[in-house]
């Protein structure tokens, strides 16, 4: 069934935020990520973003080992993790696990804000996304990501402006879908007329 | 032809779509496999078809499976088919399984350029935004090369959006093409000002980016990124700056001081932050931790300040106080930003830190291993010679209680790092460390047996005063060598044996009883070692048999002599039939030594001399880059053969070494055969000549010929039964404990000594005026090493190198960056640009290159004098009167190269008045060093006041009383004081005479001083910077308020841009604008005085100002800096 994946934050930790909103624009700061991997509990890769050209032979291996190490913590320990020499950050939202690869001098809170935001994106381009919006729709989480973090840094850090961007490439990509629907049909039925 | 066309759309109403697809493999979980091969198979056929649709949502299906880990590199060409669509809908489908299926080695990348720049020029900004994130993903060297021009290009875009994504993606390009970094760089800085806070941000991450790898070329943007930071009110390019600063400031450490303001401001303005986070600090859970950004954001400030102010540790106290309550928190993550955010205060407060050891050692037991590896990095900052055995005591608790490998070895080798930290920093007890790392290898299946075997060897090689003790260890060490290697055959621990028997071996004049020694290292149990320590086995054991045959010389009865040979007749075959190559023939050699020896021996001669010269002489460590450090003679070509190069029939003779290696020990002779034996026999004859004249090998006798020849088969082998009866604890090892309780005995003893002596001193002179030295807690200094500790430093070659860049690895792509971006720009550097597109050629980048804020702060002649005069004066007595001439003088250069004004002035008076002649305050911060060996203290500083300024001197003193400074100064300290004066007018430079008083104290006496300096107000530092637009600046020279003046600057022959950067630093100009050979530059007075100047490239400068008194001592002063010079 699905679940929803974002739980929704308290009214008053809300209202606090929102005091301090006009601070909190440099929350977004210099990092270079080196991937991206969202997956489930079962283990079953549902996102993979490299950012880092690296051999499939490589990938698949790093995969696997980061989906055994961060699935054996135990869900009270810490987001962070140090492994080999990258440092690991991850979260659970319900199902999925949403994981972080960087560089081990930045900030493990930026690369967790990061992740938080690309959540919320999803959640608000979803409406109350769960984790088989991912999965029948990846190739939109990939448009939003894209749109969000460009060679693994950041390259907005609006969320209102990453939602307009695709809502913008979406509505081209639907017109135009129309148009060629219109001229398929043209070809099916024009094709009867002598 | 029709209806063919109708049948493929008919088809493709059948075909599946992804959602087809992600339920097909969801209902077939059973046998996944199969279902996706025959899905392969259907899109192979779906890519046959010339509908791009239908090839479309092929390679989105493709995209999805290469996801599950199938390989669809088969499919890259289809791929870039469905790129090159013209409709959106496809080639975003396209770009986006390019992105997650290309890499570098992708041959069909090559296909796509031309498609990239293509849709890099559509007018449609999301064709463009998508070709430019594919390309992000895999950008191959060529591509940079053959796109950057078009990349640069769109960093001038109408659209932000597109912007954006091209400043970001520049930096992959400089990354895969170095080249471009050079002819792009003036139009990346220009996006360091654009309008959109997206592109500005975007530049200032690139940039930061590029500067945190090679920061010395990014010196010069320092002037731009100072008035970005002024500026700015976007914090998220703040942080970036203050980022690239602190990248930037050890390199131009002047930096540091201009900083200040506006750090200061910038500070205040978090504190006001940080405090209402901190109201709010329990009441938060952390689904939301942006507040804890800002929090680590503070301190990041903080701690980039501190270098530059001293007078932060009140609020470095606070933060470290409202981490302790993170760490203690229950939630996993605060405890390990908490103890994130400490270590990084620890780098710069470690005495703050310090106090919360308690805590620290706490965090070791999480249960999470990641905090406990927080914790243990904390712990490495933490140690000092004080603490150093109870912390380790703890990790060793920790050590015994650790469950998983991993941890473990982890914490073997923080031991290990924090107690060998900078040159065995904080031991004062050695025994105490050889007996924890004897401890150590007690621990079973560590990797790290390396490691504690190169700590013994290098403790028992560079401290000499412990070599007695550590032989002694090392023995008993060889004697229960089956602990070691007892339950797990060939575990990383038996390493440690290796460190043991060699230095048994090397020092082995130390030991006690060597024939038991030599008993023990010839064990048959020995032979399972690995080869490399069996050798080591081997040669020391003649080191041993060298010192018993020294022990008996002149010993009547030579039976201890006899033994010791016997013993090694004995045991030595066995390690000469070793499979070992090296074990093999270092066994032999000594073999037919020892029994030449026995020979001689029968005989009654003494030998003991000659076999001690084999082993005499000292071995010095070798620093780990010696070698390296050797500089190459001149005319020696290392490249050049030395012989004609091998042809490749000769290189397949060379080839017995594989085979030998393969062969089974059991027949491991080949060359014993008789046309081999010949050519062997030739070798080994020059080889004794080579070793006969190298001192480090042993010489053989001259009646070592192959004598066994009848190599005994495994079955030959005495086998030896092991005892299993593993006591828990090594006979006669000493506890580390032991030591811990030992030296903290030695310690109370030392302070109890001393406190007499200096009760001694003190009824001795009763006289001084000082005040007690207060004995609190005992200090670092306090604590001498147990024992004089004779470190020796590693050798280096006589005539080393200086070091350069050597730390870097010459893989990092980033050496490749580390491009003087100052240079013009060649011609040949420009940017390939394809010639038929000619409206497209670069605008002269050698222009934008003299960009107006570009300057390299030259180094003030002044520093010279700042560089500390280390001379030591032994002979106090006589020379008292003179040498304090000599300080006083040093003193005085000094104060006044350190002192340097700055001005704030009161805003707010500013603000609510708008009259400036009020409440201006001028703030002089001096920074007081010491430079002689004696102690400063009790320090006045008094000025005598103008009419025009004064002193602020607190209230109900008299107007000539002096202010007292409130800190001491031990000889080679500074420290830094501030004095707020009250300035009426400051259009005139001015100076004030003033005072200095202070007490030097020495260990004899204490005399009372006086120093004489000058402050000099220059009208220079009543200006401040002030950034100013052009439109603005027009306004103010057309409204007619101000008068003019000009002057000329004679013999001024530096390049413009440094000119003007010249006079931005030293005056506190801004450049207003630039245009071509002159520029306008603008600064203002903290009393609101407007001052223009028009500085043109024939060194002529015209000036406008509302104060003329004001602006022709600005100038004069201008006129004096640049004549300096």
């Amino acid at each position: 069934a699905p679940m929803n994946l974002f739980m929704r934050m308290s009214l008053t930790t809300h209202s606090f935020l929102s005091s301090f909103h006009s601070h909190l624009c440099f929350v977004i700061s210099s990092f270079q990520m080196q991937f991206m991997l969202l997956f489930s509990r079962q283990g079953k890769l549902r996102l993979q973003k490299w950012y880092v050209p690296l051999s499939d032979k490589e990938k698949k291996k790093i995969t696997r080992e980061l989906v055994q190490t961060v699935l054996a913590r135990k869900p009270k320990m810490c987001s962070f993790l140090e492994w080999r020499d990258l440092k690991i950050v991850y979260k659970r939202y319900a199902s999925l696990y949403f994981c972080c690869a960087t560089e081990g001098q930045d900030n493990e809170l930026i690369t967790l804000e990061i992740i938080h935001r690309y959540v919320e994106l999803l959640d608000k381009y979803f409406g109350s996304v769960c984790e088989l919006d991912i999965i029948f729709n990846f190739e939109k989480a990939y448009f939003i990501l894209d749109e969000f973090l460009l060679g693994g840094e950041a390259q907005e850090t609006s969320k209102k402006n990453v939602l307009k961007a695709i809502e913008q490439a979406d509505l081209l990509q639907e017109v135009r879908g129309l148009t060629i629907l219109i001229g398929c049909a043209r070809e099916l039925f024009g094709g009867f007329t002598p | 032809m029709a209806l063919k066309i109708v049948k493929g759309s008919i088809d493709r109403m059948f075909d599946k779509n992804l959602q087809d697809l992600v339920r097909g493999i969801r209902n077939h979980k059973e046998d996944e496999a199969k279902y996706i091969s025959t899905c392969i198979d259907e899109i192979k056929q779906e890519l046959k078809q010339d509908n791009i649709a239908v090839k479309a949502n092929a390679v989105c299906k493709l995209t999805y499976l290469q996801m599950l880990g199938y390989d669809v590199s088969w499919a890259a060409f289809n791929i870039v088919e469905v790129m090159s669509s013209s409709k959106f809908t496809y080639k975003r489908i396209g770009y986006l399984a390019a992105s997650q299926c290309f890499h570098e080695s992708t041959d069909v990348i090559m296909l796509t350029t031309n498609q990239i720049r293509k849709d890099l020029s559509s007018p449609n900004q999301y064709d463009t935004g998508v070709a430019l994130t594919g390309l992000s993903c895999f950008v191959t060297p060529d591509l940079a090369r053959d796109l950057a021009n078009d990349i640069m290009t769109l960093m001038s875009h109408t659209k932000p959006y597109i912007r954006k994504k091209a400043v970001l993606i520049m930096y992959k390009v400089f990354l895969k093409y170095p080249e471009s970094l050079r002819p792009a760089f003036p139009r990346l800085k220009e996006k360091l000002e654009d309008p959109d806070p997206g592109v500005q941000s975007a530049a200032v991450n690139v940039i930061c980016e590029l500067a945190r790898r090679n920061p010395k070329n990014y010196l010069s943007l320092a002037p731009l990124f100072f008035k970005l930071m002024t500026s700015s009110t976007n914090n998220w390019v703040l942080i970036k700056i203050i980022k690239l600063f602190g990248a930037l400031t050890p390199l131009e450490p002047r930096l540091g001081k201009k900083l200040i303001e506006p750090l200061t401001n910038l500070i205040h303005r978090i504190y006001l932050f940080f405090s209402q986070i901190l109201h709010h600090l329990s009441a938060i859970t952390l689904v939301c931790f942006s507040w804890l950004i800002a929090f680590l954001f503070f301190i990041t400030v903080l701690i980039s300040l501190s270098s530059g102010m001293p007078n932060h540790s009140a609020s470095i106290q606070l933060c470290v106080q409202k981490l302790r309550i993170l760490i203690e928190d229950s939630d996993q993550n605060l405890k390990y930003l908490g103890l994130l955010a400490m270590s990084k205060i620890l780098k710069t407060h470690p005495k703050s830190v310090q106090s919360h050891k308690d805590l620290i050692l706490q965090c070791l037991d999480d249960k999470d291993e990641s905090i406990r590896l927080r914790a243990l990095d904390l712990l490495y900052g933490m140690v000092s010679k004080k603490n150093l055995m109870e912390i380790v005591k703890k990790l060793m608790l920790h050590v015994d209680k650790a469950e998983g490998t991993t941890y473990r070895d982890e914490l073997l080798t923080k031991i290990i790092d924090i107690c060998s930290q900078s040159n065995y920093q904080y031991i004062t007890n050695f025994e105490w460390y050889i007996s924890i790392l004897v401890e150590l290898t007690r621990l079973e299946g560590t990797r790290h047996g390396h490691l504690i075997a190169s700590q013994m060897l290098d403790v028992a090689i560079r401290v000499k005063a412990i070599r007695v003790f550590a032989v002694a260890q090392m023995a008993t060490l060889l004697d229960n060598a089956h602990m070691l290697t007892g339950n797990t055959q060939r575990n990383g621990i038996c390493e440690v044996l290796y460190a043991a028997a060699w230095i048994c071996g090397e020092f082995s004049e130390h030991l006690e009883n060597p024939m038991e020694t030599l008993e023990a290292m010839l064990r048959p149990k020995v032979a399972t070692l690995p080869g490399h320590i069996q050798a080591v086995y081997v040669q020391n054991a003649a080191k041993l048999f060298a010192t018993v045959l020294k022990s008996q010389e002149g010993n009547t009865d030579s039976t201890t002599a006899q033994e010791a040979s016997q013993l090694m007749i004995d045991r030595l075959p066995l390690f000469v039939q070793s499979a070992n190559l090296e074990v093999q023939e270092r066994a032999s050699c000594i073999l037919q030594l020892v029994k030449y020896i026995q020979k001689l021996q029968q005989k009654d001669v003494e030998v003991s001399e000659e076999v001690c010269a084999l082993f005499a002489g000292e071995l010095n460590p070798v620093a780990p880059k010696a070698q390296k450090k050797v500089p190459i003679p001149d005319g020696l070509d290392l490249d050049a053969w030395i012989n004609e190069p091998p042809s490749e029939s000769e290189s397949e003779d060379e080839q017995p070494k594989a085979i030998f290696s393969k062969e089974e020990p059991k027949h491991s002779r080949p060359r014993h055969t008789e046309v081999d034996e010949k050519e062997l026999a030739r070798r080994r004859e020059a080889r004794k000549q080579e070793q006969a004249n190298n001192p480090f090998y042993i010489k053989a006798s001259p009646s070592s010929q192959k004598v066994y020849q009848e190599t005994p088969g495994v079955e030959h082998i005495p086998v030896v039964q092991i005892d299993l009866s593993v006591p828990l604890k090594v006979p006669g090892l000493p506890m580390s404990d032991q030591y811990v309780k030992l030296e903290e005995e030695r310690r109370q003893k030392e302070r109890a000594e001393k406190k007499k002596k200096d009760k001694k001193k003190r009824k001795e002179k009763r006289s001084g005026r000082g005040k007690k030295h207060d004995s609190g807690p005992e200090s670092e200094e306090d604590i001498t090493p147990a024992h004089m500790v004779d470190i020796v430093t590693e050798e280096m070659p006589e005539n080393a190198l200086p070091s350069d860049d050597d730390e870097r690895d010459p893989a990092d792509p980033h050496k490749a960056l580390d491009i003087d971006l100052d240079k013009p720009l060649a011609d040949s550097e420009k940017l390939p640009v394809r010639s038929h597109r000619a409206a497209e050629v670069l605008k002269s980048p050698a222009e934008d290159e003299e960009g107006e804020n570009v300057s390299s702060l030259e180094p003030k002649k002044k520093s010279s004098k700042e560089k500390r005069e280390k001379k030591k004066d032994k002979d106090k007595d006589r020379k008292v009167k003179m040498l304090f001439d000599r300080r006083l003088l040093r003193l005085i250069s000094v104060m006044l190269t350190f002192i340097f004004l700055f001005y704030s002035f009161d805003r707010k008076a500013y603000d609510i008045q708008g009259n400036l002649q009020d409440g201006s305050q001028v703030v002089v911060s001096v920074i007081f060093e010491n430079k002689c060996d004696s102690f400063l203290k009790s320090m006045e500083f008094n000025v005598l006041d103008s009419l025009n300024s004064k002193l602020q001197r607190p209230e109900g003193s008299g107007p000539h009383d002096s202010l007292t400074i409130p800190f001491q100064l031990p000889p080679g300290v500074s420290n830094e004081a501030r004095f707020v004066f009250t300035v009426q007018s400051i259009i005139m430079p001015q100076k004030l005479k003033g005072t200095l008083t202070f007490i030097v104290k020495n260990e004899e006496s204490s005399t009372h001083e006086k120093l004489d300096f000058k402050l000099h107000f220059t009208c220079t530092s009543y200006l401040i910077t002030t950034p100013c637009y052009s439109d603005a600046f027009a306004k103010l020279l057309e409204s007619g308020d101000l008068k003019s003046s000009s002057i000329r600057l004679e013999g001024v022959n530096m390049p413009f841009h440094h000119l003007l950067a010249r006079i931005c630093f030293h005056h506190h100009f801004s450049v207003v604008e630039r245009i071509d050979s002159c520029a306008s530059m603008y600064s203002r007075s903290i009393q609101g005085h407007h001052v223009c100047l028009l500085v043109k490239i024939t060194v002529s400068v015209d000036a406008k100002c509302d104060e003329p008194t004001l602006l022709g001592n600005v100038l004069d002063e201008i006129k004096q800096t640049f004549s300096q010079c």
